[in-house]
């Protein structure tokens, strides 16, 4: 094993105290060390957007970020979504409703951006979905109904918090 | 596509990063990693050191003071995106910012690894180029600033030294009320572009231009300013027909050519983006836009 | 199909929950006790003699197992080559992939060597280290120079670089070209790039010693040819090898094939007694994993004076890369395709593969149907333009009327079987695309708009696609005694929502809860055969299959209930978990119940003398495809500055006879829609001379995103098909299939003030603007 350092960090609300290898990206070390492996890898070099977590809240590409460098952070990946057990976030049931997954292998990076994307913009124009999930590669579905997703997601966020 | 091994260091202070940069072999900076990153997994670059900005203090700030703006080399691109400073104070950054990445790599990606990675398709060092940036840089001797002009030396290569970091830039603003625009064109949206161009005019209650910027970005080895348009739009209204004119002296521009652009096709593409800017930064100028 | 309860429905997909939730299974996500992470070593040239490789030095390294070259892994091996190629009699030689290379590289990527170590990390940095000793030799890239007198040999033992040639036609060409009034022919050169799923390939692989086990987890879309590819390479039994297919994300083709570094993880894994894995990265995908590239074309079509149709010829040279890995069918569906929707009395297609020193080529969605019909398409557009007829009151004289169907045509397919249009109306299709396009509205617009100085266009493409390959896809349907429904199936899912549309067609014929039903799919040990997902095909087969086994289990099921119940069973009817009778719900007896009487009890005979077991195995056999057809209608805006194309409206109206699920189609059709777009105006996988990939990582291979995607407007016709007992037709490649020639013909349509007509995909925005200065530059000078 090469140099290593131990970190703490919070991932999906549990706090996690690892010792990790300097070199690991934050991608590897949340599926490999941490077993979260619903976070995926698609190109590792930034472009896909499968491996997009939520960092502190902000969506940023885990294979671009070491894992060293999430010391003392707060992570959010696709495991963490969900309100419990039983119950979907509303962009989850989005998705499902409007067939926004196919393969499912950019699904993780889909939701997290959006979910940022919809607190920065709780209503927004179709052409503002598509330029938000720009940094997210789909090969199955043509975005059509992830677009679709994401609008009725923002619709049923919005009615939730009685906008 | 793994990283390749290497040491990590996480200084809290500018100081300490300079000693770092002082005592290591074969270091590399680690901004935002937007850049760097991609380049470690791919193992392009092979650093034995790497060290780590993210816990240095202090630079990561967007400050104005009678018309200058200051900005810290740590500052995140979405932190410039949603500043009220940059919107009112420099616009030109913010129609850029627009059209630079994704959101997950503005959330990540800073100004200071814009700056030095200086790709020169990327809209921040043309976004500097225009304003006339100052660049400020921290070595062993102290701080030095670096005017933007003397900033790229040769492609992809910053005028710091091996010793130094960048720790800021300062960009004067224009008066209030003028006009700018950053076009450029890419593939796709968020894609490097092949070619840009950044306008910004200043016009006198006649109508004509009374001060003028034009930068073209994707073209050559580093933007580039077209001095000889910026002195001949001087006076003029915003008449179209005169700025395509003007702009076909883009084609002289010394260009980059590869499999996805000839250099004929970007110096083309110079002229059409500056174009398009400078009518776009005319428009906004005499609020018609 | 009103009172169906959920076949025909919009059904929630069942795949979705766990998908949603970070709880799918990728074959990157397996992670098991002791497992290792293999690297490759890979060719970094076009073509070189391999003269030694030293590992010393990658295996000095800490975490590193073991480095395997094809010498190490000879002892295990009962043949060294991966035998694929599908049969045909036009190959002119036989070039197999080693498992690995062997003392002769032929392109960029191939596997030399593979490299075990405790992480991937280490894996990569000991893979850097394996020093290979190279005497490069020249490399041939281009297809058409392979040809060529004097070519360099991609492999240096071949006579030449002719891997195939073929041809196909029917009619009296020769004499009906030389007595035509009109003939006009066209260059077109043609390239797909990659599958580019979003998962890469990979493989895991444990061997258990005791059982002599080998269990190979592979994001495969065929789990019994891997199985059946390695008991031939591994000289093993059929109980020795199970090959299991996790979530897969993505196939798109490529991972149809069976690839050398399957067979070189189960191996490592076979000697190091530990699990390997193998996760595919990116570049590696973009080096090593099949693709389509290049075809190009010479083609002439001669019409009469009204514009019918009157012969089609032509030539195609087909870059095959430096192996077989599936055959010569891409390049076949491309000369078989390209007459097919229209009535042409006479056609001669002669087709070259050629071998060059890159990654082969097998089929990307689509599969080659793309290419054969942009050539009808855009003859169609030459001849309309020529002969100064509307470009869709050509393909209305000439498409084949719905009441011609089924139409024989005069070719036959791979498997030597008539090639026979089966049901749809094409031209009702057509009319109804134009019509939500407003194609007869057009010109008006286009008019209007250039006097804005706006470059506007409209272009339409039919097509029809042979779907549902056979010959079959097994089902095996069961209901346990813990009255669960299980289906085992052959098939393979990688996001086509395999699992939903085999339960909505079970659910149907037994009880309607979808939630009762287990599907399981991509597994060898559990059906004997399996053909897996591609040609747009499961549907069809595994849909049939899974119908009459369906349908099988219910009669079985009513008739061992009614004997229990004392009923008859036409009085009987399955809701949810039970069987009642009809009128008196109390009357009733559980699926479980049922299925635990024909279970078996020592000493007890079955109810009603029926044969064990509550459950039925079918290969509904197929023999003919079914063609799907459709059509596409786009209108664009170009930017003549900077050439950028942007979609206005994109219509796609289409066929494919029944649908199981009308939310699951339109995903497909949208989806392969936009691998069209991304083939005709962004993706291109670029070689240099030297055969050197030059666009490896998704910065200079561009994929489609969703700000360039348009919104696709659907529109659906319904002819079911008789060849199967479902009506079904396949979908998963509809969309992409008249994407190039749409679009293309409506970027011409926009710049035709320009004059400029274009017979390439892809088109890139450079070459727009060189077009409309070539024409100015020409014009300036004839002004």
């Amino acid at each position: 094993m090469g140099e290593s350092r131990k970190i703490s960090l919070s991932v999906n609300g549990k706090t996690y105290e690892e010792e990790v290898e300097v070199r690991f990206t934050l991608a590897d070390f949340l599926r490999q060390q941490l077993g979260l492996t619903g976070t995926h890898l698609g190109c590792e070099h930034g472009v896909c957007g499968a491996c997009t977590i939520l960092l502190n809240g902000r969506s940023a590409r885990s294979c671009l970020m070491l894992a060293v460098q999430a010391d003392g952070q707060e992570i959010t990946t696709i495991e963490g979504i969900a309100p419990s057990e039983d119950e979907m976030h509303p962009l989850q049931e989005a998705f499902r409703d409007n067939h926004g997954l196919q393969c499912g292998f950019c699904t993780p990076g889909m939701l997290t951006t959006l979910i940022e994307f919809l607190g920065d913009n709780p209503d927004p124009t179709e052409q503002e979905v598509r330029e938000a999930i720009s940094g997210n590669l789909c090969r199955c579905t043509g975005y059509q109904g992830i677009v679709a997703a994401a609008l009725d997601a923002a619709q049923r966020l919005r009615e939730a918090n009685g906008a | 596509m793994k990283p390749p091994p290497f040491s990590y260091h996480d200084p809290s202070s500018v100081g300490e990063v300079i000693s770092l940069l002082g005592e290591l072999e074969n270091p590399k900076l680690l901004a935002g990693g937007q850049s760097l990153m991609p380049m470690l997994n791919m193992r392009y670059v092979m650093p034995d050191h790497v060290i780590d900005l993210n816990k240095v203090e202090g630079l990561s700030y967007i400050e104005e003071n009678g018309g200058t703006i200051s900005i810290g080399g740590m500052t995140r691109q979405r932190e410039l995106e949603y500043s009220d400073v940059i919107r009112a104070k420099c616009p030109l950054m913010y129609d850029a910012l627009l059209q630079v990445g994704h959101r997950q790599t503005r959330n990540r990606g800073t100004i200071g690894g814009s700056l030095s990675h200086l790709d020169p398709a990327a809209e921040l060092p043309t976004v500097c180029a225009a304003h006339d940036a100052t660049i400020l840089v921290q070595g062993p001797n102290g701080e030095r600033e670096i005017p933007f002009p003397d900033f790229p030396v040769a492609y992809m290569t910053p005028a710091t030294e091996m010793d130094e970091l960048l720790t800021g830039v300062k960009i004067q603003a224009w008066s209030d009320g003028h006009g700018y625009a950053f076009v450029e064109f890419a593939r796709r949206h968020g894609d490097f572009a092949i070619t840009s161009a950044a306008a910004m005019l200043e016009v006198g209650g006649d109508g004509g231009i009374t001060r003028a910027s034009l930068t073209v970005g994707g073209v050559s080895a580093a933007p580039i300013r077209m001095n000889e348009i910026e002195q001949a739009l001087i006076g003029q209204a915003g008449d179209e027909e005169k700025f395509r004119e003007l702009c076909e002296s883009c084609r002289e521009i010394d260009a980059l050519g590869d499999v996805y652009a000839s250099s004929e096709y970007r110096q083309h593409l110079a002229t059409v983006m500056s174009r398009r800017a400078l009518v776009k930064a005319y428009d906004r100028a005499t609020g018609k836009a | 199909m009103s009172g169906w309860k959920v076949f025909g429905s919009r059904a929630k997909r069942l795949e979705d929950p766990a998908l949603l939730t970070g709880q799918g299974r990728f074959v990157d996500d397996i992670i098991l006790p002791e497992m290792v992470h293999a690297a490759f070593v890979r060719s970094p040239h076009g073509h070189a003699k391999i003269l030694g490789i030293d590992k010393e030095a990658a295996l000095s390294i800490a975490g590193v197992y073991g480095v395997f070259t094809l010498e190490d892994l000879r002892p295990f091996l009962n043949n060294e080559r991966l035998v694929v190629g599908l049969p045909s009699p036009s190959y002119k030689q036989e070039l197999d992939r080693p498992a690995l290379a062997d003392d002769e590289v032929v392109y960029v990527g191939e596997p030399v060597a593979i490299v075990v170590a405790d992480t991937r990390y280490i894996a990569e940095d000991a893979a850097a280290m394996v020093d290979v000793d190279y005497d490069i030799l020249p490399a041939v890239s281009d297809c058409r120079a392979a040809l060529e007198e004097g070519a360099p040999l991609a492999h240096s033992s071949s006579p030449h670089n002719i891997l195939a040639q073929f041809d196909m036609g029917y009619g009296a060409v020769d004499s009906v070209f030389e007595s035509a009034s009109h003939k006009f022919s066209e260059s077109m050169w043609q390239h797909r790039g990659g599958s580019q799923s979003i998962e890469c390939r990979g493989a895991v692989s444990i061997y258990d010693p005791v059982e002599e086990l080998v269990t190979l987890y592979s994001a495969t879309q065929a789990a019994h040819t891997a199985k059946n590819i390695l008991i031939d390479m591994l000289g093993l039994n059929e109980t020795q090898i199970r090959v299991i297919i996790p979530d897969v994300g993505g196939g798109f083709g490529p991972k149809l094939v069976f690839y050398q570094e399957d067979v070189s993880v189960v191996l490592a894994a076979k000697i190091l007694g530990r699990p390997v894995k193998w996760a595919e990265d990116r570049r590696e995908h973009f080096i090593s994993t099949t693709q389509e590239r290049d075809q190009f074309w010479e083609v002439e079509i001669a019409v009469d004076d009204d514009g019918k149709i009157l012969g089609l010829r032509g030539s195609m040279i087909h870059d095959h890369g430096a192996y077989t890995a599936r055959g010569i069918n891409l390049a076949f569906n491309s000369a078989l395709i390209v007459s097919l929707p229209y009535d042409v009395p006479c056609y001669y297609m002669d087709v070259v593969l050629a071998l060059t020193n890159k990654v082969p080529v097998t089929p990307v969605r689509g599969a080659g149907h793309p290419q054969g019909i942009f050539v009808m398409e855009r003859l169609l557009d030459r001849a309309a333009r020529e002969l100064g007829i509307d470009r869709a009151e050509i393909r209305r004289r000439n498409l084949i009327p719905s009441e011609e169907l089924p139409y024989t045509k005069g070719l036959k397919t791979r498997g030597d079987a008539p090639v026979v249009l089966d049901s749809g109306d094409y031209l009702a299709c057509m009319e109804d695309a134009m019509e939500r396009i407003d194609f007869v509205g057009f010109p008006e617009r286009q008019e209007q708009a250039l006097k804005e100085g706006r470059y506007i266009g409209v272009g339409l493409a039919n097509y029809v696609k042979g779907t549902g390959r056979g010959p079959f896809e097994t089902v095996t349907v069961r209901i346990g005694p813990s009255g669960k429904i299980m289906v085992y199936s052959g098939a393979a899912a990688m996001g086509q929502s395999t699992r939903t549309m085999l339960t909505q067609i079970v659910a149907e014929h037994l009880g309607g809860d979808m939630n009762n039903i287990e599907v399981v799919t991509g597994d060898s040990s559990v059906v004997a055969m399996g053909i897996g997902g591609s040609a747009s095909r499961q549907t069809v087969t595994a849909g049939s299959s899974a119908l009459l086994a369906a349908q099988e289990v219910r009669d079985k099921a009513l008739k061992v209930a009614a004997h229990i119940l004392e009923a008859s069973e036409e009085d009987l009817e399955i809701e949810g978990g039970e069987i009642r009778v009809k009128g008196v719900p109390d009357l009733k007896v559980e699926l479980g119940t049922v299925a635990h009487a024909v279970a078996g009890t020592p000493g007890f005979a079955l109810p009603g003398g029926i044969e064990p077991g509550m459950e039925s195995t079918q290969n509904f056999m197929i023999d003919d495809l079914t063609f799907v057809n459709g059509t596409a209608a786009v209108e664009v805006e170009v930017d003549p500055e900077t050439g950028k194309v942007s979609f206005l409206k994109y219509v796609i109206v289409h066929d494919c006879g029944t649908v199981v699920n009308p939310m699951i189609v339109d995903g497909q059709v949208v989806g392969g829609t936009a691998h069209g777009i991304g083939n005709t105006l962004f993706e291109w996988m670029g070689y240099d001379e030297t055969a050197q990939p030059i666009t490896t990582n998704f910065a200079e291979y561009l994929l489609v995103s969703a700000p360039e995607m348009p919104h696709v407007e659907l529109g659906h016709m319904e002819s079911p098909t008789p060849l199967n007992p479902l009506g079904v037709k396949g979908v998963g490649e509809c969309g992409v299939v008249p994407a190039p020639a749409a679009i293309i013909s409506a970027v011409e349509n926009a710049l035709s003030p320009f004059e400029i007509s274009i017979g390439q995909v892809p088109l890139r925005p450079p070459e727009i603007v060189e077009k409309i200065q070539d024409f100015k530059a020409a014009n300036s000078q004839a002004g």
